[in-house]
């Protein structure tokens, strides 16, 4: 059981300005937002695309693809799909591009704590 | 949540309801339930046990017990319902709370968990000024966490009322204090890790009731979604209107819309959710938890489809539209009709299970937000004992569980469906703005945060005062009083971007500086995981 620690480590054993500048962190953090931010943007706008056009395009998404079917509904579950294939794109991406890369760092910081 | 009570009381009166069935499953699941919080209290010794379960949750179960905390009575009831009568529409509504976690997932959860001890305020006042930000922070939870309590507690009193069948309101009273004091013992003994269990079962039973519900309703249509559509149009006297938008959101699409951002905006912003991210090891396992919940309501969600037209095919839009719940009877009654008394016992078990399960994260939630920001950091600066704070934390369930019940006695027969919303909005406009301001902007100082949390809960709390909801129409507060002077049901619209505009203006109006190794550090942190709170080991 650990006690409960302070919220930040001792003052004067990590200069975080400097980590923070450090081209290993400036990476991790370009790696991390280039792949975040356009994702982000790209699901809120498909979203409200999608919600836009159920709102004001009702002609449109009642229209029938196959049987009882219509677009509306594909558009719907369309939404479905897009949601799950961003949740495993990411954690595909996370996995690979950014635990490798914040590990490294956190490592080195851990050694430095411990070595202060 | 009102129309829980209805919707039970539609099933009940339409069939011969057996009251002593349904104590005796309600029965079983407090039994069951109390036995495991009680185990689960064991190890509850500081306050990471008490608050954040030890943070000794795999993601898996994490998983679960979010999609626990965040299926309510108004998902499951509400959205069947919605689509069994107004068909596209309620599916339209459907989505936008799933696609919001994506928000959660690619923004916020990680990033929370490697920043954060116990509560939202952690994170927000982490390179800011403590006391204020913290007192906004805490403010912002306390009032999300009441608005949507008082909801749950409304509906708790009202379905276990309808089941045992009592009528009166003396004996409603009494049933609300009942689930009152059930919520307290589950909080006071089993503190997060027992609210962490009791919302990891009813998950299982809420989403293993729809799958079974579901599979059932296709093979009755020779599992074909286009033969269930069929039966649906045939079924509803709108008639093949139900394959498209409009019937519910049509009258006024710029109210959907407002709806829309605050559902897709206010997850990543509800105070329970976030907390939730603490009882985890690490921002790995958040963001597997995070997974899993995608996973477990998007599942769930798609049921809801196939429960929702299968209702209307089943049932009948107009027996649902015309029994004393309304649209909230759709699934209770689709239970009765397809397994009878047994499965509508069962039904409303769970229905019950979601509101205790709820209202049990939201208590502890408020309580944690209490003691540990209010408390502790503000008016004792920090310097406290942390077995003081959880003592005051332990008093404050009890505090809270008294005020949830007075309140739910109080707005017994009022008309609180809006408050669910209400609550997502405020979430969205007060704490999203400052969560991505503190996590992504660097400039972002106490003033912007200050002005953001209380600019947006005041905006969308005004917003909702002036709105139908309370003035002007048969279903408005007031009843067919005054006129509204804002047009739309939800504050949304102007709530969440006034939130964003606010936490800019307020940082660029200030000159204050904030403490730039503080924030080299946060952003350190919370990319890279170091220093983060670790598990408990005991």
């Amino acid at each position: 059981m650990t006690a409960p620690h302070n919220e930040t480590a001792p003052p004067g054993v990590i200069d975080y300005v400097a980590v923070e500048d450090s081209p290993q962190f400036r990476n991790l953090k370009r790696t991390q937002r280039s792949f975040v931010f356009p994702l982000a943007v790209a699901f809120l706008l498909w979203y409200f695309v999608y919600v836009l056009l159920s709102s004001f395009a009702g002609e449109f998404m009642s229209q029938r693809l196959w049987g009882d079917i219509t677009v509306g509904l594909v558009f719907g579950l369309g939404q479905f799909v897009t949601t799950f294939a961003i949740t495993m794109t990411y954690v595909w991406y996370a996995n690979r591009k950014l635990d490798p890369q914040a590990q490294a760092i956190r490592e080195q910081l851990e050694k430095q704590e411990a070595g202060a | 949540m009102n129309e829980i009570f209805g919707a039970i009381d539609a099933a009940v009166q339409s069939a011969e309801n057996n009251p002593i069935l349904n104590i005796s499953i309600f029965g079983a699941f407090v039994a069951v339930t109390l036995f495991i919080v009680i185990r689960a209290s064991r190890n509850n010794k500081t306050a990471a046990d008490y608050y954040a379960a030890g943070r000794s949750f795999t993601g898996p179960q994490n998983g679960f017990a979010i999609s626990g905390d965040y299926l309510s009575a108004a998902s499951f009831l509400g959205i069947c319902g919605a689509i069994a009568i107004n068909g596209y529409d309620g599916f339209l509504y459907s989505i936008g709370f799933l696609v919001a976690w994506l928000v959660a997932l690619l923004l916020v959860a990680e990033l929370m968990r490697n920043t954060g001890k116990f509560t939202m305020a952690d994170v927000l006042s982490f390179r800011l000024k403590q006391a204020p930000v913290r007192m906004a922070a805490a403010i912002t939870t306390l009032a999300v966490c009441f608005f949507y309590l008082l909801a749950q507690m409304a509906g708790a009193g009202g379905l276990v009322s309808l089941l045992l069948g009592i009528n009166d309101t003396i004996g409603q009273s009494v049933v609300v204090a009942v689930v009152g004091v059930l919520m307290i013992l589950y909080v006071l003994i089993g503190g997060m890790k027992g609210t962490t269990w009791v919302q990891i079962v009813k998950a299982f039973l809420l989403i293993g009731g729809a799958l079974g519900m579901t599979i059932w309703v296709l093979a009755l249509h020779g599992f074909s979604l286009n033969t269930l559509l069929e039966a649906a149009v045939a079924a509803s006297p709108a008639g093949e209107d139900i394959l498209g938008p409009g019937l519910q959101y049509g009258a006024n699409p710029w109210d959907f819309i407002s709806l829309a951002l605050a559902l897709v905006l206010g997850t990543a912003g509800l105070p329970h959710v976030l907390m939730r991210f603490y009882t985890v090891p690490t921002a790995k396992e958040a963001r597997r938890s995070v997974v899993w919940a995608i996973w477990l309501i998007g599942l769930f969600y798609l049921l809801t489809l196939v429960l929702g037209y299968g209702a209307g095919a089943l049932v009948g839009a107009e027996t649902i539209a015309a029994a004393p719940g309304g649209v909230n009877s759709a699934a209770p009654l689709l239970a009765l009709e397809l397994g009878g008394p047994i499965l509508l016992g069962f039904i409303s078990a769970v229905a019950f299970a979601t509101i205790l399960a709820v209202v049990a994260g939201l208590t502890i939630t408020a309580a944690a937000s209490f003691a540990h920001d209010i408390y502790a950091n503000v008016v004792k600066k920090g310097k406290v004992e942390p077995d003081s704070e959880v003592k005051v934390a332990r008093r404050t369930v009890v505090v809270i569980g008294v005020l949830s019940i007075l309140g739910g006695i109080g707005v017994q027969g009022q008309n609180v469906a809006f408050l669910v919303a209400l609550a997502f909005a405020v979430a969205a406009s007060a704490n999203l703005p400052t969560i991505l301001y503190s996590l992504f902007w660097r400039r972002f100082n106490t003033r912007g945060a200050v002005w953001s949390m209380y600019g947006g809960l005041a905006a969308a709390i005004i917003l909702i005062f002036l709105s139908p909801v309370f003035w002007g129409t048969e279903t408005s507060v007031f009843k067919e009083t005054g006129t509204a002077i804002w047009p739309l049901n939800n504050p949304g619209i102007v709530s969440i971007p006034l939130g964003f505009f606010l936490g800019w203006l307020g940082t660029v109006t200030s000159s204050k500086k904030e403490d730039p190794r503080l924030a080299a550090e946060m952003d350190v942190r919370s990319l890279t995981g170091f220093g983060a709170e670790k598990a408990t080991n005991h």
